[in-house]
């Protein structure tokens, strides 16, 4: 059961990342990354991370690609674009990249896993548990994680307008 | 919390060794994609699928190894995430006011 | 007086030179021209009281000892920092400081007004403490060290008017003469070393006469030993840098060309008698190498006509005198000779300063003449100076070389002759230089003329105690013949073994006679010449035969040039242009051209292009991934 589970989400997260490498508009792409990216949080939960699984839907899907179809339709971009690579190149993508699966395979391979199987009882990602791994463990780097928004909210504003004040 | 038990039963059928290779996979489909696209948000968008196959193996790595600290990574793998998106979104903006493109071969001011 | 008095007495004498240098150094803008040349022959005065105060005490001591400290030791070698003073140190003290402060005091006259005046007193203190560290020290690296100070001193002094090239030129030819000696010199101490396991005078004679003699070692080390004496006290073949040393002030002529710093090289080998003693073939060298540069030297100084030139060359001939009593085994007639002629010949240089300052800086004596009528006091002590040369009865030369003499017909009559030839010649071209000076008619132009003048007391009155000394300073050692006890000679004993030879009285009277009359006669001859005749030298152009040569000073100079100094300066231009220029610029240059390409080249990978950077960097990642899986 699970495994079939696992293989139809394995299957559409890995079609829909094809998908969006092939698409001519940059819409089409931001979507098919958005079903991808709800097939990886199905594999979250497959992990018995729901926390993170939530969290994952919530800021990829709720917020990074909102964020990219909002910049899209601002610039209004949809407009499928004339540039392409030239075949050259494309082979030369396609083959750099498979080289470089073939090698982080070879070197997967090479390693020697533990074998180790899941807990029966897992709660790794519980809330409650990994709350307190955040508040004990990570209390400094999460209260840290605050002040990056801010720089980079601030960062985002004042490039902003400074661009408006030049132009 | 019997439900949780009850999944973990059925996922020890599946080896880790799977949800290590399905990481490789996304990885290198975003390597491609950078390379190959010339659309500025395209590579974007694949730059977040590589960052997205990571936080799979780390959370996969997580709950086989029973750590939680694996998955306190991942969480934290997402807000750079987020920050980054935006401040080079706004950056793209940018760019787009300047040249009126997001051709990535615009940018080839990048020398001295 | 008690040890300890005596410490500070000895250690005082020549660190109050040194202390005047330093006061000149350090306050050489602050002090008029006045206080400096008074407080500077002040402190080499007090060293030359200090130096009758341990002369004094040295007639119930024999030797004093000072220890300052361990200077280095090194293995087996422990140098010292002490000062022995012996009968034979405080003569040359004595010497040094009193000749020298009398040449201080003239100094203040003759360079009144020179810009460098203050320069001048430090160079001169300088000098005086490391003349004085040369002949106190008690071993042979100390004296090493005064050694090669006097030389630097030298060569500060010949090159003082530093603007002049052809000065520095000069400076420069003395100081790489002298490091070809002081070469030669450290071997032989190096050799010394591992003869005899020490380098202190004391240990190396108490070695010396323990070990059973190995004469090529012994002849090694006293040859090499002599021809750092050599460089020093201008021998052939390396006089050469002495007449050209002239281009200093007349009063340095007289203090280290003449009198002090040349006679270093007879100090040291009289110092190291007894190496030399047991070397008889280096000691036969001597002889001959000093006997051929006093007669070589004295004929060039017939043909000169630059008063000084004439000067320093007869200075070369008489130090030639003096390694000849040397080579003789004269010990002690050879330091009797170092004195006179350190008092006569301080005498000629300063008179022959006084009428270059009279004339304002001539000194062509083709472009003097009549000077006895203005220069009178001049003319009187330059006339003794001369006779005291010519070793005319009973003036000091005649005593000094007479006791030569007497030596080398011991040897034998042939070198008798030799060198009574040698002081002949002396007797010609002093006799010539006097008469062309100062008698004859005036033949120096109207405007010269109209401003000679006699030099001012403080320039006569030095002259006039030198004047004292050059003719009494005979009566140091005056041979039993004349009632005398040979004072010096016995005084010296205790340093220089006395070997007196006595021969028959008849013998050694007849032997004076001949010798006064042959000095008598060519006196009569030169004066034939250039004082009743009026010879004037002629022009160089003039010059003919032999007489050519001899003014072009046997083309010495010409040969060094051609010999040494062309294939020096051949051989370090093809260093220069082709090793130097060409291969070593070539492959410096070569790996920055190689570099610069390469860049150039690699340059051209950065295109600027993001993309093409994203593939790169994929392709990094490749790379390090197959060295990690492969490796």
């Amino acid at each position: 059961m699970s495994e079939i589970f696992f293989y139809a989400l394995s299957a559409i997260a890995i079609a829909c990342s094809l998908l969006m490498l092939f698409q001519r508009n940059a819409m089409y792409s931001v979507l098919y990354l958005l079903v991808c990216f709800f097939a990886v949080a199905g594999l979250y939960i497959m992990l018995n991370a729901q926390f993170l699984a939530v969290v994952h839907i919530i800021v990829y899907a709720g917020a990074i690609m909102v964020l990219f179809l909002y910049v899209l339709m601002f610039l209004n971009l949809n407009t499928p674009a004339a540039f392409t690579k030239t075949n050259f190149l494309r082979m030369a993508a396609i083959m750099t990249g498979g080289s470089l699966f073939l090698l982080l395979f070879a070197s997967f391979y090479k390693s020697e896993l533990v074998e180790m199987p899941m807990p029966v009882t897992n709660t790794t990602g519980d809330v409650q548990t990994l709350g307190k791994v955040l508040f004990n463990e990570f209390l400094i780097p999460f209260e840290l994680t605050s002040v990056l928004f801010l720089s980079a909210m601030v960062g985002v504003i004042i490039m902003n307008k400074k661009d408006k004040a030049n132009g | 919390m019997d439900n949780t038990g009850a999944l973990s039963e059925q996922m020890r059928a599946i080896p880790l060794e799977n949800f290590i290779m399905l990481s490789l996979i996304l990885f290198s489909i975003g390597v491609m994609g950078i390379l190959m696209r010339r659309n500025l948000i395209v590579v974007f968008l694949s730059i977040e699928l590589m960052l997205n196959s990571i936080n799979l193996m780390a959370a996969a790595f997580s709950s086989y190894h029973n750590d939680p600290q694996g998955q306190a990574f991942v969480f934290f793998i997402m807000v750079v995430a987020a920050a980054e998106v935006a401040v080079g979104l706004a950056m793209l903006v940018m760019i787009y006011r300047n040249t009126k493109s997001i051709d990535i071969n615009s940018l080839d001011k990048l020398k001295w | 007086m008690s040890q300890n008095t005596l410490n500070i007495i000895t250690l005082l004498i020549p660190a109050l030179p040194l202390l005047g240098f330093f006061i000149h150094i350090f306050f050489k803008n602050k002090i008029s021209e006045k206080l400096a040349g008074i407080h500077a022959s002040m402190w080499v005065a007090l060293s030359f009281v200090l130096s009758l105060v341990l002369f004094n005490q040295l007639q119930s001591v024999e030797v004093i000892h000072v220890q300052l400290c361990n200077w280095f030791s090194v293995g087996g070698l422990t140098i010292p920092f002490a000062f022995q003073i012996d009968h034979l140190s405080i003569i040359m003290m004595m010497v040094i400081t009193g000749v020298g402060s009398l040449i201080h005091v003239y100094s203040i006259g003759y360079m009144h007004g020179d810009e460098g005046f203050n320069r001048f007193f430090s160079y001169l203190n300088l000098f005086i403490f490391f003349m004085l560290t040369l002949v106190m020290a008690n071993n042979y690296i100390l004296m090493f060290v005064g050694w090669e100070g006097v030389g630097l001193c030298s060569y500060l002094l010949i090159g003082f008017w530093y603007k002049n090239q052809e000065y520095n030129k000069a400076a420069n030819k003395a100081f790489i003469m002298n490091r070809i000696g002081d070469l030669a010199m450290l071997f032989g101490l190096f050799l010394l070393f591992q003869y005899a396991g020490t380098l202190t005078f004391d240990g190396v004679n108490e070695s010396v006469s323990r070990i059973v003699p190995d004469e090529n070692m012994l002849t090694a080390i006293t040859i090499l030993l002599f021809i750092g004496a050599c460089g020093k006290s201008a021998q052939l073949p390396l006089y050469t840098w002495l007449p050209d040393a002239m281009a200093g002030p007349t009063p340095v002529s007289a203090l280290i060309h003449a009198a002090t710093m040349v006679t270093a090289g007879i100090y040291m080998i009289v110092r190291s008698n007894l190496l030399f003693s047991l070397a008889p073939f280096t000691l036969e060298i001597i002889m001959v190498v000093g006997i051929v540069t006093a007669i070589f030297a004295g004929s060039i100084a017939l043909k000169q006509n630059d008063i000084k030139k004439v000067l320093a060359y007869s200075t070369v001939s008489q130090l030639g005198l003096m390694f000849f009593a040397i080579g003789v085994g004269a010990y002690e007639a050879a330091m009797f000779h170092l004195i006179t002629h350190a008092f006569f010949k301080a005498l000629l240089f300063l008179s022959a300063g006084s009428v270059i300052h009279g004339l304002g800086g001539e000194q062509d004596i083709r472009k003097m003449g009549g000077l006895d009528k203005r220069m009178k006091i001049t003319h009187w002590v330059f006339g003794f100076g001369v006779l005291a040369i010519m070793a005319v009865p009973p003036f000091s030369g005649f005593f000094s070389k007479d006791s030569i003499l007497i030596a080398a017909y011991h040897i034998s009559p042939v070198l008798w002759v030799i060198g009574l030839f040698a002081g002949l010649l002396t007797v010609y071209y002093m006799m010539r230089v006097y008469a062309v000076v100062f008698r004859g008619d005036e033949r120096m132009s109207a405007e010269v003329s109209k401003h000679i003048h006699e030099s001012p007391r403080v320039i006569t009155t030095p002259l006039i105690v030198l004047t004292v000394l050059a003719i009494f300073g005979g009566l140091l050692n005056i041979p039993h013949l004349f009632g005398g006890n040979k004072m010096m000679m016995h005084y010296l004993s205790p340093v220089v073994p006395m070997d007196e030879k006595h021969m028959a009285m008849n013998t050694e009277i007849m032997l004076m006679i001949i010798a006064s009359v042959a000095i008598f006669l060519t006196i009569y001859f030169a004066h034939l010449k250039y004082k009743i005749k009026k010879t004037v030298p002629e022009a160089d152009a003039q010059i003919t035969g032999f007489g050519k040569v001899l003014n072009h000073k046997y083309y010495i100079d010409e040969l060094y040039n051609a010999i040494v100094v062309k294939p020096l300066n051949m051989f370090g231009n093809f260093l220069y242009k082709i090793i130097d220029l060409q291969v070593i610029d070539g492959f410096v240059n070569g790996t920055a051209r190689f570099s610069a390409y390469c860049s150039s080249q690699l340059k051209n990978i950065q295109t600027g292009a993001v993309s093409f950077y994203l593939f790169a960097m994929a392709l990094g990642m490749v790379g390090i991934l197959l060295l990690i899986i492969l490796m």
